[in-house]
């Protein structure tokens, strides 16, 4: 299955260089983000080998890249950049293809709960102003229907006076940056 | 009247692909004083230099301008034409209708009418050239060789056997440079050694050469045939005359300590000290930054010790001063420092060691006699990984060129422990195999397919201890990018070859020039490859750019082709762009008044004061005169006379307004 | 020395015993906290993941909160909001037009003076020779300390010295007596933000960093960001099960240690909110349930 995906007239490389200013050509594929990236073993393709995809500068690759899994369980740990020889910035481009990927619903199945736990991350401040853990899991549950996880530690929690069952609000401080984005995007 | 030649080339297409040749010869025709023009393919093709030769006769032409490829190029090759027709060659001018337009340029009107300008200017200013001779110039026959690792010591024997004199500067104790660090050499696996201390020898016993060690040049001046090289001689507080090289000294020695620098730190010397038991000369200095009696007044035991009382604590550094005819540059290389890569661990994990190190370990000279042990406990290593382009390819952290040398020491290295410990696991990490040379790429293959060397092209990610096993981290790319962690018990680092310390202030010294990474620039990279720009001073080895012993002596051996091709002549001519102060008749004898702002400006010291005189020996005035051997025709002389008076032959003031004016009109 | 604070969300959930023991050390330590008011979540890891603008939108009304309060430094102790704070300061201050962007959004005025520092910086600056000679070897413990990833990286964010080997927080831990040990695991990734999806990574990942500092005889790891400390303290079972190893190493926030250096009660520390059993203790321990510190106990 090959779908056209549209950036721009580009390739998601040239995209990528659009947004970010990283050139993914700088990669000589050495590996050496991948030796030490701490999520390499459970990704579908490991860091070096997407920078790999994107050279390659195809429809069909570009999206094996937006349809992967490793794109959302990179850390943004900063290892691959720290270390890179030919300083590709990694993180930034992963930034970008999370965007791209969730613009152009092609996110992985597998990552839905990941993807559904930072959306449940910003519900979160857009209604409370500042995190609040014990409805940002509630949220999450709802989102991904993973009622039994963490039954565990959460009275735990509760009980060392870690979690607080009523939110504090600080919506205030915050519904304007949010009222700005949704009105930005409305535009475009 | 002028009759001026104008031959235009195409240079193939060089030209012509955006230049309308045809036209350019036509419009010069008609141009005034032009009695000749045409255009052709390949000007300097004996074709084309046919079409010159024949002009000159038959047009009887006064001045010759081709308008084709860079004079840097080309210019020797048509003055050369010229002459063989009986014009002189200083009549012939070239415009760079190449690099200054076709190359720079569209197609286009535009463009065919820069190069018709670019033509016209040079026909005005060869209608005022005017015939010049060559300067010619005595030649010293002694060649300074700087440096004496293998190239120093291949140049001077080669320049030496050809029956030339040489002088040898080396500012170590001893020569014999890294090659006499190394094990076995690629890809026949010879002992180093064995093959260079001969040659070590050979230095010191031929009698053409003067070798000056624990020596470094001071300054050069001069120019090519003719320098003077200031070398000074440090102290080495010792009397080498005496001296017998028995080595008691060296056992009497009370500081035991000092991490030698032959043996990579792995191995330690005292404070008066033989780099190491070959060395040539075989005769002591004492370090005085580390000596007891030049730190605290104290001491002596070396030359209470010294049976042929040779120990001299008041000997001085000493300058000498040698004429010299040429120079050959051959400092070598030296390996970057490794502590840039902290996620290596290098110089936190004593098992983490260079590559120059692991040299050490494997030479049956070394401190370890050629058993492979790891420097913290003495045990032997069963499991090394060797990672290749430690600092190479690294525009982050390193340097971003290729350091060449790495991918086969990384492999004779792997070998080599093979065949030193049979049981023992080698593993490399690579990103590309760079085997390109005789032999090379079967010896690589060798390691892997008979010595079963694992290969992993990946590069590594970290190295960290754990239960005094070294934990290293990398990738095999090859299989998609998949994690490897090896326990290994030692890592050796290819580390980046990088320019010798000092290498950029020498070469300031030397005036010749030296890219980024400090290395000598070559005059030319496929032509010239060992002269410099300036002339006179040639290159071998590594301190040009990272290279093997193969390529190494190569290069030795074709500088000193250089040298001896120079001093077979018994003068040099050069070319006679030299400034001249302008002589006119009594009473006046010249419109210099004297005032000798030329002589401060001129880089070279080449204008001096003459004394002009009657008759009877009475001085009339006092006016600058160039010395033709030293000037380069810069002009900043030119520029500074306020009175006019000094002149470019080749480019006077007359020339250059006529090509500028014929530009502006 | 007064400067302001950004707490940030976890200081006031799930890991407020990070709040709670900054702010007993604080007064023995000289230090004057302003808390900044009405702040609001920097986004943490989640907003750079969806949506870049986003990302930079929240700490910058932090930034010109703080500006507004006239801070010119601004302490953030938790690792994470530092991280993002110090990383967008970084990117308004390279780039006018994403500047102008995010300033229109938070319609504030933004100029960069404020100055962002992390916890270890702030604590190397007051953890002064005075203070030392009161407490001589009060915590006299074999110790790892775990950098992580955010306190190092970025470089050209943190500024952080020597990124593959820190040792600012192992020299904080020497000044209070303490032994540091070299080990594996400094600036490895404990899987921060997989902490609720992707559990078996970091119990993976927290599992290596528990055997490696175990191994090396540490009594107590120390840390300096929530997320480390909620993954390697409250993801034990889960670290359990994918190591198939017990730990019983507890995790203790570079705060708290030289609170028990300070001689202060393990209730002001916040000690008995920890899962793991906090087995390491001052020398100068004092009877729990004394609630407010006081400088008597420090001598």
């Amino acid at each position: 299955m090959s779908v056209s995906i549209d950036f721009g007239g580009d390739s998601l490389a040239g995209w990528i260089q659009h947004k970010s200013g990283i050139s993914v050509q700088r990669c000589y594929q050495c590996g050496k983000c991948s030796a030490g990236c701490p999520a390499s073993s459970d990704m579908d393709f490991a860091p070096s080998v997407l920078l790999r995809l994107l050279q390659l500068q195809n429809a069909e690759s570009d999206q094996k890249v937006l349809s992967s899994y490793s794109i959302w369980l990179c850390l943004t740990c900063h290892t691959c950049s720290a270390r890179c020889p030919m300083e590709v910035d990694l993180p930034k481009v992963m930034d970008v293809l999370r965007a791209e990927s969730l613009r152009h619903k092609l996110v992985n199945k597998r990552a839905k709960d990941i993807v559904a736990f930072h959306k449940s991350f910003i519900d979160t401040i857009r209604n409370f102003g500042r995190l609040w853990e014990v409805g940002l899991v509630a949220d999450y549950k709802l989102r991904t229907r993973h009622f039994w996880q963490d039954v565990v530690v959460a009275p735990v929690m509760l009980k060392k006076g870690k979690l607080s069952l009523i939110p504090l609000f600080h919506k205030k401080f915050v519904s304007r940056i949010f009222s700005g984005l949704r009105n930005r995007e409305e535009r475009a | 009247m002028s009759r001026i030649g104008v031959f235009i080339c195409h240079c193939g297409e060089n030209i012509s692909a955006t230049v309308d040749c045809e036209k350019v010869a036509k419009t010069l025709a008609s141009m005034p004083g032009v009695a000749h023009s045409v255009d052709y393919k390949y000007m300097c093709s004996d074709p084309g230099q046919s079409l010159i030769r024949s002009a000159i006769k038959e047009k009887k032409l006064t001045g010759v301008v081709v308008a084709a490829c860079s004079p840097r190029m080309h210019e020797p090759t048509f003055r050369k034409a010229c002459a063989e027709a009986r014009l002189n060659p200083f009549l012939c001018e070239m415009a760079n209708l190449r690099e200054h337009c076709s190359w720079v340029h569209a197609k286009g009107d535009a463009t065919t009418d820069k190069a018709i300008d670019l033509v016209s200017m040079l026909v005005e200013k060869v209608k005022r050239n005017k015939p010049l001779f060559p300067i010619k110039v005595p030649v010293t026959k002694t060649a300074l060789v700087i440096g004496g690792g293998i190239a120093g010591i291949q140049a001077a024997l080669d320049i030496a056997n050809a029956g030339q004199k040489v002088v040898l500067v080396e500012r170590e104790p001893s020569i014999g440079g890294h090659m006499s660090q190394l094990s076995e050499t690629f890809p026949t696996l010879d002992c180093s050694q064995c093959i260079l201390t001969p040659r070590m020898v050979e230095v010191a016993q031929n009698p053409n050469i003067t070798l000056y060690t624990y020596a470094e040049v001071e300054s050069l001046s001069g120019f090519i045939g003719n320098f003077t090289a200031r070398i000074r001689k440090k102290a080495k507080s010792v009397d080498e005359k005496l001296c017998t090289g028995c080595g008691e000294c060296a056992t009497a020695c009370p500081i035991k300590k000092i991490p030698s620098e032959f043996n990579t730190g792995l191995g330690m010397r005292g404070a008066i000290y033989v780099p190491f038991p070959q060395a040539v000369p075989n005769k002591p200095v004492i370090d005085r930054s580390r000596c007891t009696y030049f730190k605290s007044g104290k001491c002596k035991f070396c030359a209470s010790k010294c049976p042929a009382q040779a120990i001299r604590f008041d000997q001085q550094d000493e300058i000498i001063e040698i004429p010299i005819g040429s120079v050959v540059v051959t400092t070598g290389f030296n390996i970057k420092e490794t502590s840039f890569f902290p996620e290596y661990g290098y110089g936190k994990y004593k098992d983490v060691v260079t590559g120059l190190q692991f040299e050490r370990l494997l030479s049956a000279s070394g401190p370890t006699l050629g058993e492979v042990k790891r420097p913290s406990d003495g045990t032997v290593p069963k499991k090394i990984v060797f990672v290749a382009c430690t600092g190479s390819r690294d525009p982050a952290k390193g340097i971003e060129y290729c350091s060449k040398i790495c991918c086969m020491y990384t492999a004779k290295h792997a070998m080599l422990y093979k065949h030193k410990v049979h049981d023992g696991d080698a593993y490399v990490f690579y990103m590309d195999i760079r085997a390109a040379g005789k032999g090379y790429d079967e010896f690589f293959r060798r390691a892997i397919e008979e010595d079963h060397v694992n290969y992993i092209r990946g590069r590594i990610s970290r190295i960290y201890e754990r239960n005094g096993k070294l934990i290293v981290r990398g990738a095999d790319t090859l299989l998609g990018a998949q994690q490897v962690e090896i326990e290994a018990d030692m890592v050796v680092l290819a580390t980046a070859a990088v320019a010798n310390d000092g290498a950029e202030s020498l070469a300031q010294k030397l005036h010749v020039s030296y890219d980024a990474h400090h290395f000598f620039a070559e005059a030319h990279p496929k032509l010239r490859p060992v002269e410099t720009n300036t002339a006179g001073i040639f290159l071998a080895g590594a301190c040009q750019s990272p290279k093997d012993i193969p390529e190494t002596v190569s290069q030795a051996s074709a500088a000193a082709s250089k040298v001896i091709g120079l001093f077979s002549n018994a003068e040099l001519t050069r070319e006679p762009i030299i400034a001249v102060v302008n002589r006119t008749a009594p009473p006046l004898f010249s419109t210099c008044v004297g005032c000798f702002m030329c002589q401060s400006a001129c880089p070279y010291h080449a204008i001096e004061q003459e004394e002009i005189k009657t008759r009877e020996g009475k001085l009339i005035k006092m006016v600058a005169k160039v010395n033709p051997g030293l000037c380069q025709g810069c002009g900043t002389c030119v520029a500074f006379c306020r009175s006019k008076s000094i002149d470019l032959q080749g480019y006077s003031n007359e020339q250059v307004y006529a090509e500028v004016m014929e530009l502006l009109s | 020395m007064k400067i302001g604070l950004y707490p940030g969300c976890s200081l006031e959930g799930s890991s407020r015993e990070y709040a709670e023991s900054l702010r007993a050390i604080a007064p023995h330590l000289g230090l004057e906290l302003e808390e900044i008011e009405g702040w609001n979540c920097c986004g943490a890891s989640s907003a750079h993941q969806l949506d870049h603008t986003l990302s930079l939108a929240l700490p910058a009304r932090i930034l010109a909160q703080a500006e507004k309060q006239k801070f010119p430094e601004l302490l953030v102790p938790c690792a994470a909001c530092y991280n993002r704070l110090a990383s967008t300061k970084k990117d308004l201050a390279n780039d006018a037009s994403t500047r102008d962007k995010v300033t229109d959004l938070i319609n504030m005025p933004y100029t960069g003076v404020t100055s962002v520092q992390n916890i270890l910086e702030v604590l190397n600056l007051v953890l002064t020779p005075d203070v030392q000679k009161k407490i001589p070897a009060a915590f006299p413990h074999k110790v790892v300390c775990y950098y992580g990833c955010l306190l190092v990286r970025p470089a050209s964010v943190v500024h952080a010295e020597k990124m593959e080997d820190p040792m600012q927080m192992d020299d904080l831990m020497k000044r209070i007596g303490a032994t540091p040990l070299d080990w594996g695991m400094k600036t490895e990734c404990c899987g921060a933000s997989l902490s609720i999806t992707r559990t078996d990574i970091v119990g993976k990942l927290c599992g290596n960093i528990l055997e490696d500092a175990t191994m090396r005889g540490a009594e107590a790891i120390i840390v300096a960001c929530p997320m480390c400390h909620s993954n390697l303290d409250m993801r034990r079972k889960e670290i359990e099960r994918v190591t198939g190893k017990k730990f019983s190493i507890p995790i203790v926030y570079i705060t708290q240690a030289i609170g028990m250096a300070l001689g202060l009660d393990a209730k002001s520390l916040g000690l008995h909110r920890h899962f793991v059993e906090v087995s390491v203790h001052g020398k100068n321990k004092v009877q729990q349930n004394v609630s407010s510190p006081s400088m008597a106990a420090v001598s």
